[in-house]
């Protein structure tokens, strides 16, 4: 008997929670996306519910950019996200995509930019690099006395003289990250055609994209590995292999300064100034997506992108900057805010 | 018989060397055996000492956190610049001032000159950029201290509590450490006039999500947790039993019934995973409930945990002897009345071990969570299960992922909070089984 009346009570528990306030409006800002930009929308959205302690903290998901834009091109309405982070410009499919589920109306923020590093055990020799040499290391196949060849470089000295003689061991994002995009399009593809091995493969009868398509295709033979985890664990490969290099986030390499030794890139030491005047070659922007549909109708929107794009969030000397966000230059920022005013879309 | 008794005797003087032969090779075999069990656990156990000692080392310094005392002047004309002194008035306007406030208390404690602004500044980033909020939520809680000089115990940056703790080398070079030789003079003066304090940090249990490790704890999803748990436990144990007792007790043995049982077989061996993308089709895509909140969770995991419990109870139910029910039988009672008054109070340990290793294996599960958006960044606690939320183990594996230094032992923290209340879970398995546990 007891166990009967205990059953369903649990049971009528159960249901009242299923069926409480299901369909209540939503007073909390929805944002989903890049890993990348995780950190800055954490700053962002943990400073905009102390600053405005009539709107509640919004909650940020994780998962990448695609996953993050796919979730934002569900449709419109309180059950959808707000806002898409995401580490690279949408793509036209995605549009697409938004437009057919009726997300016609799209805002796009930049927010600043974000430096991709070259980094190697504290202790160590520095480095500079370039991203010619990189090619030449990590290149599927490269040019050899004038002949593409399968990579036979097994050492940084083999690549170029002035490097030590190290075996080649390279840990690099792996296919999903946004970074590994930036990583082909900055350093191979730019190093293949530096070495030219871009010019080899055209004359020898590709078309170009193909030819970029090569280009950015990495060894297999285990002397470059890819991490699919964040840089903590590129950073504790580098800990137990100290002739490794890595590639980081500026921001990680800011906060593990002690532990890390960042190598120039074409003569260039990456940092917040040599990355916000374009002088360091590997960097892209980061943006968020904003749905204009949701801009008056959820509570708050509004003000949390005006927050966001504010000087105070994403200036130089803000918070999101001291963690490692590269600002936008002053111009640039000042049209991101214009923009916004005017509801400008894609 | 003498031939007969001759020819006995016989054998019987050579019957002790026959008997011992091989006799000395089981033993070995045996000890061989013994020592490979010995050696297997005591592998074993290194493993787990060295986890969970690396563990312990590694978070243990995570509870305790660096504090400063700050005698503050709240000073009216900073604070209520327009003069209402309320809850209301307190909470809105800008937050910054509250920093002033503390700036320039603080700037006076280490003898910084009063226009030094730029000093001031750099002193004042020892302290947490949570303290702002600490003084506005203490201040809209009691307005009526507008005005006095109080005595207020703050956080300080986690950069400062890693160099107390001795996590940053003040050997390397100025320019490769976040903590500048500058503050660290000021430590010393700090830690000289007794205002600087190693407390027991319970933010750690309190605060939620937050991207500054000093002001960042598992409160949220200890909640988020607990609310998952309830759930399950609401739905997974009724369902879970009932089926069971359907599909032992009631339900003819057909091939219908066998290809139940080796549907639920199979379902317990599913990655768990899938019960995420499943939970996102349905109860989200479908039924319209809210993104990253712990009811789907909850539900999600009910799902998961359902197969463990339905095996755990049928195999508790099958334990009872047929006597039991033979013999309730006999003396007139229905069937049901077998099975309520009777089977199912004697199958209760076993019913109760199973779903509780059951709840602990969902509380420690991530990968259905991601799918349903409870990966996330969540500052504000739950009010209902409605609520968005995280649990415990998606907080591990957020703070694994940060770049700052402070997070590394608030991981480690975090994975023993949720070890003591894995343990807790199955001790009082063990318990209930003991207690309950009857012998035929």
């Amino acid at each position: 008997m007891k166990t009967k009346i205990f059953a369903s009570a649990m049971a009528l528990a159960a249901a009242g929670v299923l069926f409480s306030g299901a369909a209540e409006a939503r007073d909390q800002i929805k944002i989903a996306g890049s890993s990348t930009v995780l950190p800055y929308a954490n700053i962002v959205a943990e400073a905009f519910g102390e600053a405005f302690s009539n709107f509640k903290t919004p909650i940020v998901e994780s998962g990448g950019s695609s996953a993050g834009l796919k979730e934002f091109c569900k449709g419109t309405g309180e059950d959808t996200i707000d806002i898409a982070n995401a580490s690279r410009a949408i793509k036209d499919k995605e549009v697409e995509a938004c437009k057919a589920a009726g997300v016609t109306e799209i805002e796009e923020i930049k927010i600043g930019y974000d430096g991709i590093v070259f980094a190697s055990d504290v202790n160590g020799p520095s480095f500079a690099f370039t991203p010619a040499q990189w090619f030449a290391a990590l290149g599927a196949q490269v040019l050899v006395d004038g002949k593409l060849v399968d990579n036979p470089n097994t050492k940084w000295s083999q690549v170029d003289a002035a490097l030590p003689e190290w075996d080649i061991a390279a840990y690099i994002p792996g296919e999903k990250h946004g970074t590994r995009e930036v990583f082909e399009e900055k350093v191979l593809i730019a190093g293949c055609e530096a070495t030219g091995a871009l010019k080899a493969m055209v004359d020898g009868g590709m078309d170009k994209k193909d030819a970029h398509k090569a280009c950015a295709k990495v060894r297999k033979d285990g002397k470059a590995v890819d991490i699919d985890g964040d840089y903590t664990e590129t950073l504790s490969r580098i800990d137990s292999n100290r002739t490794g290099i890595g590639v980081f986030g500026l921001a990680f390499y800011e906060n593990n300064r002690d532990k890390l030794k960042v190598a120039t890139m074409d003569g260039v030491t990456p940092s917040v100034e040599t990355i916000a005047k374009g002088e360091y070659p590997v960097s892209r922007p980061l943006f968020f997506y904003v749905k204009k549909a949701h801009l008056d109708v959820i509570p708050g929107l509004r003000e949390y992108v005006e927050f966001f794009i504010s000087d105070d969030m994403t200036g130089p000397g803000s918070p999101t900057a001291n963690y490692g966000l590269v600002p936008a230059p002053d111009a640039e920022r000042e049209a991101t805010r214009a923009d916004f005013a005017a509801g400008k879309t894609l | 018989m003498t031939d007969a008794a001759m020819e006995t005797a016989k054998p019987v003087a050579t019957r002790p060397a026959r008997t011992d032969f091989g006799l000395k090779k089981r033993y070995r075999v045996e000890r061989r055996f013994r020592i490979y069990g010995v050696v297997a656990i005591a592998l074993g156990l290194f493993f787990l000492v060295a986890l969970i000692s690396s563990i312990v080392l590694q978070g243990i310094s995570a509870f305790r956190q660096a504090n400063v005392e700050i005698d503050v002047l709240l000073d009216k004309a900073i604070i209520a610049p327009n003069g209402a002194v309320n809850t209301d008035a307190l909470m809105t306007g800008n937050v910054f001032r509250y920093d002033d406030v503390i700036r320039n208390a603080f700037a006076a404690q280490l003898g910084i000159a009063k226009d030094d602004k730029g000093t001031a500044r750099t002193a004042y980033n020892l302290v947490s950029k949570g303290a702002r909020i600490q003084l506005r939520a203490m201040l809209a809680a009691n307005p009526d201290l507008v005005g006095t000089r109080q005595k207020v115990s703050f956080l300080l940056d986690s950069n400062v509590d890693a160099f107390l703790k001795g996590h940053i080398d003040a050997d390397i070079p100025e320019s490769r450490r976040p903590i500048k030789d500058r503050d660290i003079a000021w430590i010393k003066q700090l830690e000289d006039s007794g205002a600087l304090s190693m407390k027991f940090n319970t933010g750690l249990f309190t605060f939620g999500a937050s991207s500054r490790p000093e002001t960042a704890g598992v409160g949220v999803a200890v909640i988020g947790s607990l609310y998952m748990m309830a759930i399950v436990l609401a739905l997974a144990l009724p369902i879970g039993v009932a089926a069971s007792i359907y599909l032992e007790e009631f339900a003819p043995q057909n091939r219908l019934t066998d290809l139940i049982e080796v549907n639920i077989n199979n379902l317990a061996a599913v990655p768990s995973i899938v019960f995420g993308i499943l939970g996102l089709a349905v109860f989200i895509n479908f039924a319209g409930l809210p993104r990253s909140a712990s009811l789907v969770g909850g539900l999600v995991l009910t799902l998961m945990t359902l197969p463990t419990i339905i095996i755990a109870t049928r195999a508790a139910l099958k334990g009872v002897p047929p006597s039991i029910r033979e013999a309730a039988l006999g003396v007139g009672a229905s069937k049901m009345q077998a099975i309520f008054h009777h089977v199912l109070p004697l199958a209760t340990p076993g019913i109760l071990t199973g779903t509780i290793i059951g709840l602990a294996q969902a509380l420690g599960e991530t990968a259905p969570l991601l799918m349903i958006g409870m990966v996330a960044f969540v500052a504000d606690y739950p009010v209902t299960p409605n609520d968005p939320a995280t649990a415990l183990p998606v907080q591990i594996y957020m703070w694994a992922g940060q770049a700052e230094r402070a997070f590394v032992e608030r991981t480690s923290a975090a994975i023993i909070i949720l070890l003591a209340f894995l343990a807790i879970m199955n001790i009082t398995a063990v318990f209930l089984r003991k207690r309950f546990e009857r012998r035929w």
